[in-house]
């Protein structure tokens, strides 16, 4: 556990070096503001309607689909460490088909999910 | 002993801070920011307690995924500012003192003084003993609850057919 | 106690210092490269007084320019918000260089000093755990910039990085199930022998299968061609960073490339063999060496890529992610667990 320190240490020195360049930049920037640059980017005409409007429902499906399979992939990283382990040791010898099976018939049902959403049209048109 | 407590003590005020946040930030987006904090927290904590596993997970799928869901929505949705929330019955809101109260002595309850034998014992190097290592968790996982695990791969399937029937369901 | 902490602080500050270095002249680099690539010169004039060197001090010219830049914050903008996205981007970019070992142990003044920061038992997942957490720069940037081509942009990339994440993720774990083991130093450690050529690549073949998933997924993860639409200068203007400038805009910049680096980092750790050659037992200083070089040809791999593949249209990006890469390295899980469980 007290190999964990370091992280803590470089996530301070990280945020101090942001902080170092945000603040030189705020001092030796020049600052003289005009109405045009201030105005948000858009092509060079005056901007039309707010950046606040509704977006895309498809991002939303996109996130959940992640999430799903990167639950699926977290459960399967310990069963990816044992694995060797198990299919060559003596002691679990009984089990390793077992093991192996397991996870098939898990990674089986998921895919039955990918399949669901490919048929469906979720990861289609302007994903 | 006394630089664990000092950790202990650094990260549980983080989260508590950034949970209070939650509730005191107008903006939802803020809110979600300030979730972000607490789980960062949390697992800090869980690193406290050797269990590096959990807190690696921790930030890979609920700070990673799932709250990148939450922004997601959040931005999709995108409730305007200038629009207050009407309270449609003020009555509720002295219902909410008792209830308070009932969850706060189910807390008290909850965390009787646990003995510190319950802790996990420092790792001594031989990594299929330890609790909350990678090695501990798969092997467990894959016989002592296998079951949950089988049940998870079905839940989450639900999960994926049930998202997408409610996302798609207007036209499309 | 206070010894460990003074050699982890002089040990990250030397990485901080050689990352800030690299990613400067990886910027000339890339310059060079497509320089060359399009059968010209690139920079070659800025020097020092008289001396032409190459062009290698433009790095220095380009940062000092970019610090005198003005720095504007658009009025529409949420203001915090704003200038916190790009650091949010740059900090897990550059926490990710603790976990990595670059070699394996050197004797200095009777210290015996272990060349990785430190030693996680997850540090795989350490640094995927990086990886999903530098999501939140860019699409915060995206919306805080209050502009419609930058929450375009942002949204789009967001959504593209968390669908190559999968099949990072995923090609991870078909490594693992060969290496048995989360730390990165143990399966560096794993792959010396014959000569230091024992390289995961080369005992298990199978995985230049994995290493080609990973290293497309890895590139379209850090935003580089041919999967940067959501911040091509040719569409939606600049994606997330339209509205940025000066330094916020460095800072985005640095990310990207340290990005780059790292991704090219943990294929030389998972797929190379790391710090493993000839000879590095006798001459443990030619394991940084080895290191640096692997390091290098994967960066120039991932930059003559850029300069030579078009870009992939968004929705043609989406569906390649998902319905290809994704599966195939499901697929890939499969073959290499059933080859593990019935040979050997």
């Amino acid at each position: 556990m007290v190999n964990y320190v370091p992280v803590l240490l470089i996530l301070i020195i990280a945020i101090g070096m942001a902080a170092v360049i945000l603040i030189l930049s705020r001092f030796a920037a020049k600052n003289r503001p005009t109405r045009e640059k201030l105005m948000p980017y858009e092509c060079g005409v005056e901007p039309v309607g707010t950046a606040r409007d509704r977006q895309s429902v498809k991002f939303y499906l996109v996130a959940m689909a992640f999430l799903l399979f990167d639950i699926e992939a977290v459960f399967l990283v310990p069963w990816a460490v044992v694995f060797r382990g198990v299919a060559h040791s003596e002691a679990y010898r009984h089990l390793k088909y077992v093991f192996y099976g397991e996870m098939m018939v898990f990674m089986v049902v998921l895919l039955v999910g990918l399949v669901y959403v490919w048929r469906k049209g979720i990861l289609e048109w302007n994903r | 002993m006394g630089q664990e407590k000092v950790l202990f003590i650094v990260f549980a005020v983080i989260a508590i801070a950034s949970a209070l946040n939650i509730l005191l930030q107008r903006n939802p987006l803020y809110s979600a920011l300030s979730l972000i904090g607490t789980l960062l927290a949390l697992s800090a904590l869980y690193v406290t307690l050797r269990a590096e596993f959990i807190a690696a997970v921790q930030i890979v799928v609920y700070a990673g995924a799932i709250m990148v869901l939450f922004i997601f929505v959040i931005m999709l949705l995108n409730v305007p500012k200038d629009q207050p929330q009407v309270e449609k019955q003020k009555g509720l809101r002295y219902l909410a003192i008792p209830f308070a109260g009932l969850m706060i002595a189910e807390m008290f309850y909850v965390l009787r003084p646990i003995r510190l034998s319950t802790l996990p014992p420092v790792p001594s190097g031989n990594a299929e003993q330890a609790v909350g290592t990678t090695w501990s968790i798969g092997t467990s996982l894959f016989t002592d609850y296998l079951l949950p695990f089988e049940v998870t791969s079905v839940l989450i399937l639900m999960a994926v057919v049930g998202a997408m029937v409610l996302a798609r369901r207007e036209g499309d | 106690m206070t010894n460990l902490l003074l050699e982890w602080v002089i040990k990250t500050i030397v990485i901080l210092l050689i990352l800030v270095t690299a990613v400067a002249y990886a910027t000339l680099m890339e310059r060079k490269v497509m320089a060359w690539i399009q059968m010209r010169v690139g920079p070659n004039r800025v020097g020092l007084g008289k001396f032409r060197l190459w062009g290698l001090m433009q790095p220095l010219a380009d940062g000092l320019k970019m610090i005198f830049k003005e720095d504007i914050v658009p009025l529409q903008a949420s203001h915090w918000l704003y200038i916190v996205a790009p650091a949010l981007s740059l900090i897990p970019a550059l926490m990710t260089f603790i976990v990595i070992p670059y070699g394996s142990q050197i004797t200095l003044f009777d210290h015996t000093i272990e060349l990785h920061v430190t030693r996680l038992n997850v540090g795989l997942l350490y640094v995927l755990a990086l990886t999903s957490v530098g999501v939140y720069g860019i699409v915060l940037a995206g919306w805080s910039s209050n502009n419609k081509y930058s929450l375009m942009g942002g949204l789009r990339s967001s959504a593209q990085m968390i669908s190559y994440e999968l099949a990072l993720g995923l090609s991870i774990v078909s490594v693992l199930l060969y290496t048995g083991t989360l730390d990165l130093v143990e399966i560096v450690e794993g792959q010396q022998g014959f000569h230091g050529l024992a390289w995961n690549i080369f005992h298990y073949p199978l995985l230049i299968l994995v290493f080609i998933i990973f290293y497309i997924a890895s590139l379209a993860e850090t935003n580089r061609t041919p999967f940067d639409l959501p911040e091509a200068d040719s569409e939606l203007v600049a994606g997330y960073h339209t509205e940025y400038s000066s330094m916020k805009f460095v800072m985005f910049q640095m990310a990207e490339y340290l990005n780059l680096i790292t991704a090219s980092s943990i294929s030389t750790t998972l797929f190379f063999g790391g710090w493993n050659g000839p000879f590095v037992g006798r001459l443990p200083l030619l394991g940084p060496v080895y290191f640096t070089v692997k390091v290098f040809v994967l960066i120039f791999l991932a930059m003559w890529i850029r300069y030579t593949v078009p870009r992939f249209r968004y929705d043609q990006l989406m569906r390649f992610g998902w319905k290809f890469l994704l599966p195939a390295a499901i697929v890939n899980i499969i073959i290499s667990s059933t080859v593990i469980l019935f040979m050997r």
